[in-house]
């Protein structure tokens, strides 16, 4: 237990999710320190969600330029030229952000994430990324201290989260006591080379169906994606498919037309899995509750948010 | 992706959103951003500090401002092309009648009390306007649909009423905190700070009544030259001592409980008097709002739990500061949770009682949840409900009947799923709101008189605010402010008679109409005349049927045997239920139907609930449809007896 009292600023703010997750929990989250790289609608949501909930500096990682598009999903950007104008999006929604909770930190921080070295990562304790980086993971990895590790991606009326933990240590209660647990997660790479055939049947057609759109995405700018690659992703989608002895009609060709078509996000989605990450986040940085492992997968269409365990049951120790 | 369709129904759309707070603020924000252009909301709230970790719209600089107003403006800030018209209003308040719901496509509600769903529920069935029901709690929450004709009203199944507790578990047998917290708050505050003329049960269990209420009523009164310090002691010995010992000397009552210990001040803290008037001099505060008995005491965490000993200061130095800074106000105080002193003295009062009957004591800060009926919440949950109401909203535009779905956000993982949709059910054909099915009512039609009726039934139990009571075309009750002398004369007159000696008598066999013109509710019960009713299990005298009850929260066997109960909210008065909206006026209950088991079933072996789904029950499958080109997993809780069963599913 930490040495330092919630002042009585925290306490009046903070009283009513203190009531849910304890004065612990809320003096760990306002020690912590969260990285974000890609400001899309549904990391905006989990931005807020994150600061509201007291963390100690969110830092924003986004160098676009502020586009239609961009603010037509993300409420921390305001449509109006005059304050938007010059500015990226990362700076747009750091002011929007700073408003929320003055008593976080939020700050940007420009460039490539990918290239910036394990001094940098080493300031963190959380770090999110809105489109799927194993060099990234890796680098988080490499770290002698934990640095959890979050991928999200919202397109059309879907979400998927990933969660890479590592070796997460974590209590739970059950009825009147509190039981302590671990969990050890895979990481992006180790997750997606696990054989199709080892996940259950039923296992969600949206882990899928991503795989094999980012698969094609790879190494493209985001966005770059349009229907006019449908072709190419059904023939990948196919060669997945038999290569792992996946019926290919369970994957089918209209979800996959959804996902290359789609790439606006839809905001209540954006919402729905914005919120889910951020209650993981809580989760991780203050070992309560069990975490999800390892996918989250949330469709309109069926209105299910779904959580699928891809990792290798070799490796787990339970 | 939003298809044409869907765009052309949202633009278009009119949308009214019941509640600018938790839920409100994250709906609006998302209802904007997902294109809807014309948005009414309605809230009679001010903002708080307590709700800036979640209501986001808001900052410090708007607390004590109307929700919806300082709402509407936050979100034309990032859309300012829409409409938004703030109503800083109760939903119940007349002229939102079923006139004005009708101008809209679809009701979205995020409220915080039982009282005003049910009455947003009858408007809508009245306007025939789609609802969008929704509550969190913590890491909980839920989205439900409701279409008049279609799926279930928000009525037709019950919902838990709030708990409450026999009056002699909270005046003479306390086994929980909660129950000192109750005797705290609705027994003690009251009697010292509240309104004298109360009726109040604190010495209810003086042996002999007529010499000892003399005796309480020169207790608890401070005499004119009495200072203050003997005046606190005094009434510390009293209640904590004299009381206790008197309840002790009861051999019955503790055959098979653990006698209490009564406490005396001396032998807690024998230390001179002079002492804690020395504190209070220095104590120089002129703000009423400061005025702390911890800060006097140097207490300063409201998460450590106190001695028995550091009650026991607080307790008398919260009694003191009341009478040296706030003697103003006593006579007239009533609890309120964001009052820091009385939570102070609220809280050491119960820990004291806590220690007489051998219960642990509790810290300021858990007092306070309890004691103010407060609602754990995080923007977390708020936020996924407010997505999955806007989804729901959607397709309710567009008619899409079969994709209606209740969802449930879950806290722990059940069967792979954080959120699980459920399809809505056929309306309940037994309900009394959306179905006009007669109720039952035995009663003794000699003995009764309408007054019971009213308080008991109409209001209490079927949440007629403003009843029309009429017996064929004789009307026999109404409240209205176009009555004239003679009418309210009359009526009052009528509440006084037994049923049967009404100008129009009410007998065996009769049928009484019950309306509510606002609600455009209406309502027939069948009388049935019966002689007997079980003091224990029928204490009101009267048993309705026709309409369930929901189960009372888990422990209360004991209410069964008591003819009277106290809730945790409302005054201390000897209603046997408190009216909902009592309970939850002073707390922040953003209510919701655990989908754990706390649902009752209304006929044997039909209802697939939550809990049955998540046990994987024997009445119980999944079915998946298999799709070709469909990209829609339906999760349908099918039940084995659906054959024998007239329940249906929505198709």
């Amino acid at each position: 237990m930490d040495g330092e009292e919630l002042t009585e600023q925290e306490t009046a703010l903070y009283d009513r999710q203190i009531r849910v997750w304890g004065a612990d929990a809320q003096r760990r989250l306002s020690k912590s320190h969260i990285l974000v790289c890609g400001m899309k609608g549904t990391v905006a949501e989990f931005c807020k969600n994150i600061v509201l909930a007291g963390v100690g500096s969110l830092t924003l990682m986004d160098d676009r330029v502020v586009t239609e598009e961009a603010w037509s999903a993300n409420f921390l950007i305001p449509p109006d030229e005059n304050v938007y104008g010059g500015k990226t999006i990362a700076e747009v929604c750091c002011d929007s952000l700073k408003d929320f909770n003055p008593m976080v930190r939020v700050s940007v921080e420009k460039g490539d994430l990918s290239s910036l070295d394990g001094e940098f990562y080493d300031k963190f304790d959380v770090v999110v990324v809105s489109c799927c980086s194993k060099l990234i993971n890796e680098k988080c990895r490499k770290l002698s201290k934990r640095v959890a590790f979050y991928t999200v991606d919202c397109r059309d009326s879907c979400g998927e989260i990933f969660v890479d933990l590592q070796n997460h240590k974590y209590s739970k209660q059950k009825i009147e006591e509190t039981i302590e647990c671990q969990l050890q997660y895979p990481s992006f790479e180790e997750a997606i080379s696990v054989p199709w055939r080892a996940l259950p049947r039923k296992a969600s057609k949206l882990y899928f169906a991503l795989r094999g759109v980012f698969e094609e995405a790879e190494g493209r700018s985001p966005g770059e994606i349009s229907i006019a690659d449908l072709p190419a992703v059904l023939k990948l989608k196919k060669e997945l498919c038999e290569a792992n002895a996946l019926n290919a009609s369970h994957v089918t060709d209209s979800l996959l037309e959804r996902l290359i078509i789609g790439t606006r996000e839809f905001p209540p989605v954006c919402a729905v899995v914005g919120g889910i990450l951020g209650q993981e986040v809580i989760k991780a940085i203050s070992c309560k509750g069990e975490p999800l492992k390892n996918f989250f997968f949330f469709d309109v269409m069926d209105g299910k948010g779904v959580v699928e365990d891809v990792s290798n049951p070799k490796k787990e120790s339970k | 992706m939003v298809s044409e369709r869907q765009l052309e129904a949202i633009k278009g759309a009119k949308v009214l959103m019941v509640g600018a707070g938790g839920i409100g603020c994250e709906l609006l924000k998302t209802l904007a951003l997902s294109g809807f252009q014309d948005i009414h909301i309605i809230d009679m709230d001010t903002i708080e500090v307590s709700n800036l970790n979640r209501q986001f719209l808001f900052r410090q600089s708007h607390v004590g401002q109307s929700k919806a107003k300082v709402a509407r403006d936050a979100v034309l800030k990032f859309r300012p092309q829409m409409s938004i018209t703030a109503h800083h209003a109760n939903v119940k308040d007349p002229k939102f009648n079923v006139e004005f719901f009708k101008q809209f496509n679809v009701v979205l509600n995020g409220l915080d009390n039982l009282d005003a769903r049910r009455h947003v529920n009858r408007l809508c069935l009245a306007a025939d306007v789609p609802l969008v029901e929704s509550g969190t709690t913590g890491f909980l929450g839920q989205v439900t649909v409701h279409v008049k004709g279609k799926t279930e009203c928000y009525e037709c199944q019950p919902k838990p009423a709030p708990k409450t507790y026999p009056v002699c578990t909270i005046t003479s047998t306390p086994s929980k905190f909660v129950h000192c917290i109750v005797w705290a708050k609705d027994l003690l505050f009251a009697k010292l700070f509240g309104d004298r003329n109360q009726e109040n049960d604190l010495n209810v269990r003086s042996s002999d009544a007529a010499s000892s209420s003399d005796h309480a009523e020169d207790v608890f009164v401070r005499r004119k030259d009495e200072d203050i310090d003997p005046y606190g002691r005094r009434i510390y010995d009293h209640v904590f001592g004299y009381n206790i010992e008197v309840a002790s000397s009861n051999e019955e009552t503790w055959k098979n409980r653990n006698r209490p210990k009564p406490i005396y001040s001396a032998d807690v803290m024998p230390e001179n008097l002079t002492e804690q008037n020395g504190n209070v001099a220095k104590n120089c505060v002129v703000d009423t709002s400061s005025v702390s008995a911890m800060a006097s005491l140097g207490l300063k965490n409201p998460q450590d739990t106190w001695t028995l000993l550091e009650s026991s200061r607080i307790f008398l130095e919260a009694l003191k500061l009341f009478f040296a800074k706030r003697e103003k106000e006593i006579g007239n105080l009533s609890f309120d949770k964001d009052d820091q002193l009385a939570v102070e003295f609220v809280t050491a009062a119960a820990n004291i009682r806590a220690a007489s009957f051998g219960i642990s004591l509790h810290s300021l800060f858990e007092a306070k949840g309890i004691a103010g009926n407060i609602v754990h919440a995080v923007a977390t949950t708020n936020a996924i409900i407010a997505g999955l109401i806007v989804i729901e909203a959607i397709k309710v535009l567009l008619k899409d009947t079969d994709k209606y779905r209740m969802t449930y956000c879950l806290e722990h993982i059940t069967k792979k799923m954080l959120l699980m949709p459920v399809e809505p059910y056929e309306p309940n054909k037994s309900c009394y709101v959306c179905s006009e099915t007669p109720l039952s009512l035995e009663i003794n039609t000699s003995r009764s008189k309408l007054r019971d009726f009213v308080e008991k039934i109409v209001k209490a139990k079927l949440g007629i605010n403003f009843p029309l009571i009429m017996h064929g075309s004789n009307l026999l009750y109404e409240v209205g402010d176009d009555l004239d002398e003679v009418e309210v004369a009359n009526y009052a007159a009528n509440l006084e008679k037994v049923l049967s000696q009404l100008p129009s008598p009410v007998t065996n066999g009769t049928m009484l109409t019950v309306e509510d013109l606002q609600q455009e509710l209406t309502c027939n019960i069948n009388i049935k005349h019966r002689e007997e009713f079980d003091e224990e299990k029928e204490p009101d005298g009267m048993l309705l049927s026709g309409w369930t009850q929901a189960p009372p929260a888990k422990d209360d066997k004991q209410s069964m045997n008591d003819k009277q109960s106290i809730g945790n909210g409302g005054d201390s008065s000897n209603a046997l239920q408190t009216e909902p909206a009592d309970a939850v006026k002073d707390g922040e209950m953003e209510e919701i139907s655990e989908p754990s088991g706390k649902k009752r079933k209304l006929s044997e072996g039909s209802k697939a609930s939550i809990l049955d789904a998540t046990d994987g029950t024997r009445n119980h499958k999944e079915v998946e449809k298999l799709d070709d080109d469909d990209d829609d997993d339906v999760v349908m809780f099918d039940d084995l007896d659906s054959m024998t069963n007239k329940k249906k599913r929505l198709q």
